[in-house]
């Protein structure tokens, strides 16, 4: 699936993922980069809290929400991974602070 | 080309036209008194209003200048309680009813001080049913709802007031109708009635239908159906659209009219009022003002992911109370319109249905009747 991405590749991108130091490939989306790291999950629904993982990989699905750089609810798989970013999984409903 | 309708003649005790959130709730109020009740349904191509509803059980503003039509509403959701109950119980579908009171937030001066005149000529209309409703500041509201912006001005709140899940209710409104014997039949749209004085015949999905009594349910659909029974249903299409967010950790303690937070998170925001004929589609413009009124009420919301929205017609009547009508050309055929079928549920299934099984509309509906558009 990552393949041709990864041959292209032409250097790493270093970001962390709930605080842990990870690194990717230059090009992958958020989505590519947490499979690559191996996870199981990339959040937990919001009312089974349920693991989920990403599905369509092309902005249907909703399932591979994330919190990046502190912003909440965002599609993992539409996001270009940015060196330095902050991804947060994301365990049940967003929460914004009244 | 029309469908072939067979002569033969299925026999029920009532049939009601019409599968919304209305006639759902009738359906069931009548299975309790009838043995075989029938429910003709256009199916998911009809303007449903079920579907874009905002889910309110609101008793604060409904009636103003029309008492009978406070106190209706106000009995209705004194019985959302035992209503929510019984469904549960009957069908195991939670409808989420929660009755927390609710908020209408007024975001300017101008806005605050016409409330304020509104709540003021509520508790000076007779009746003696009147929603305690008071007008509360900015601070006051704050701690009741918090989170709101500074642009909140106050706002009327009322104890009252609540919500469901409309969708919940619309199931559990199903599963209780088939529970209770009744017979449902979907993509029956009614061709023709036939109509006689405590006999009607109604051509539906190729077959012929008859029984003593009809209700006709069906929405902007009893337009066209009420002549049928010489029922006169002046109604019209208004539209609301209706923007809905991921769901979030529960921030609101109790509902405001033009946001809502449902029992699984989603945040709600709405609701126009359009008049644009039959045209559900959604416009940017309109949701726009929408989602800032949304915002200017709770700023936090600003980040909020939007993940629907939609658009779906109301059913009003020239002055927009309901219209609930037997035909006195031909006895047994009642009609039954409202653009508040949530809120109403409970007053259809229960004391609406039950006279439709008498025969007859008590003296607290008879402001409903299409008489008053004939002046």
């Amino acid at each position: 699936m990552f393949e041709a991405k990864l041959k292209t590749a032409s250097g790493k991108v270093a970001f962390t993922i709930d605080g842990k130091p990870h690194e990717a490939p230059d090009g992958v989306t958020i989505a590519e980069a947490m499979l690559l790291a191996g996870l199981d999950h990339t959040r937990l629904s919001p009312v089974g809290k349920q693991p989920r993982a990403p599905y369509c990989m092309m902005g249907v699905c909703f399932e591979c929400l994330v919190t990046v750089d502190g912003v909440a609810g965002r599609q993992g798989c539409m996001i270009r991974l940015c060196e330095g970013m902050a991804i947060v999984r994301q365990a049940g409903k967003v929460k914004l602070a009244p | 080309m029309a469908d072939a309708v067979t002569s033969r003649r299925e026999n029920f005790d009532a049939i009601v036209v019409g599968g919304g959130l209305v006639g759902l709730a009738i359906a069931n109020g009548l299975c309790r008194s009838l043995k075989k009740v029938l429910l003709l349904d256009e199916g998911d191509v009809a303007f449903r209003a079920s579907r874009g509803n905002f889910a309110l059980v609101w008793v604060q503003s409904k009636g103003l200048g029309a008492p009978a039509y406070a106190d209706w509403t106000r009995r209705s959701a004194a019985e959302w309680t035992a209503f929510a109950a019984d469904l549960k119980k009957q069908t195991g579908v939670n409808t989420f009813h929660h009755q927390p009171g609710g908020v209408h937030v007024c975001l300017s001066e101008a806005e605050f001080e016409k409330r304020a005149a509104e709540v003021e000529q509520f508790r000076n209309q007779p009746g003696a049913n009147r929603c305690a409703m008071e007008m509360l500041d900015h601070d006051e509201l704050a701690k009741i709802l918090p989170g709101i912006g500074p642009d909140v001005v106050g706002g009327s709140y009322c104890e009252s007031d609540g919500h469901c899940s409309s969708l919940y209710l619309f199931r559990a409104l199903h599963e209780g109708f088939k529970g209770s014997g009744g017979r449902y039949l979907a993509n029956a749209p009614v061709q023709s009635i036939e109509a006689a004085p405590g006999d009607f015949a109604i051509a539906a999905a190729g077959r012929r239908f008859a029984a003593p009594k009809v209700v006709l349910a069906a929405g902007l659909g009893n337009a066209r159906l009420g002549g049928e029974v010489a029922i006169n249903a002046p109604l019209e299409p208004v539209r609301g659209q209706v923007l809905v967010t991921e769901r979030l950790d529960p921030f609101m303690p109790m509902p405001t009219t033009f946001v809502r937070q449902t029992a699984e998170g989603s945040v709600l925001f709405g609701d126009s009022h359009e008049d644009v004929g039959f045209d559900v589609t959604t416009k940017g413009g309109v949701l726009g003002d929408i989602a800032a009124r949304a915002v200017k009420s709770f700023p936090f919301l600003s980040s909020a992911r939007i993940v629907r929205s939609w658009g779906a017609l109301r059913v009003m009547t020239p002055d927009g109370l309901p219209l609930y009508q037997q035909s006195a050309e031909y006895p047994g055929a009642f009609i039954a319109n409202c653009h508040s079928g949530v809120t109403l549920a409970a007053a259809h299934a229960g004391p609406l249905a039950d006279a439709i099984a008498t025969g007859s509309l008590p003296e607290e509906l008879s402001a409903f009747t299409s008489a008053r558009f004939d002046v």
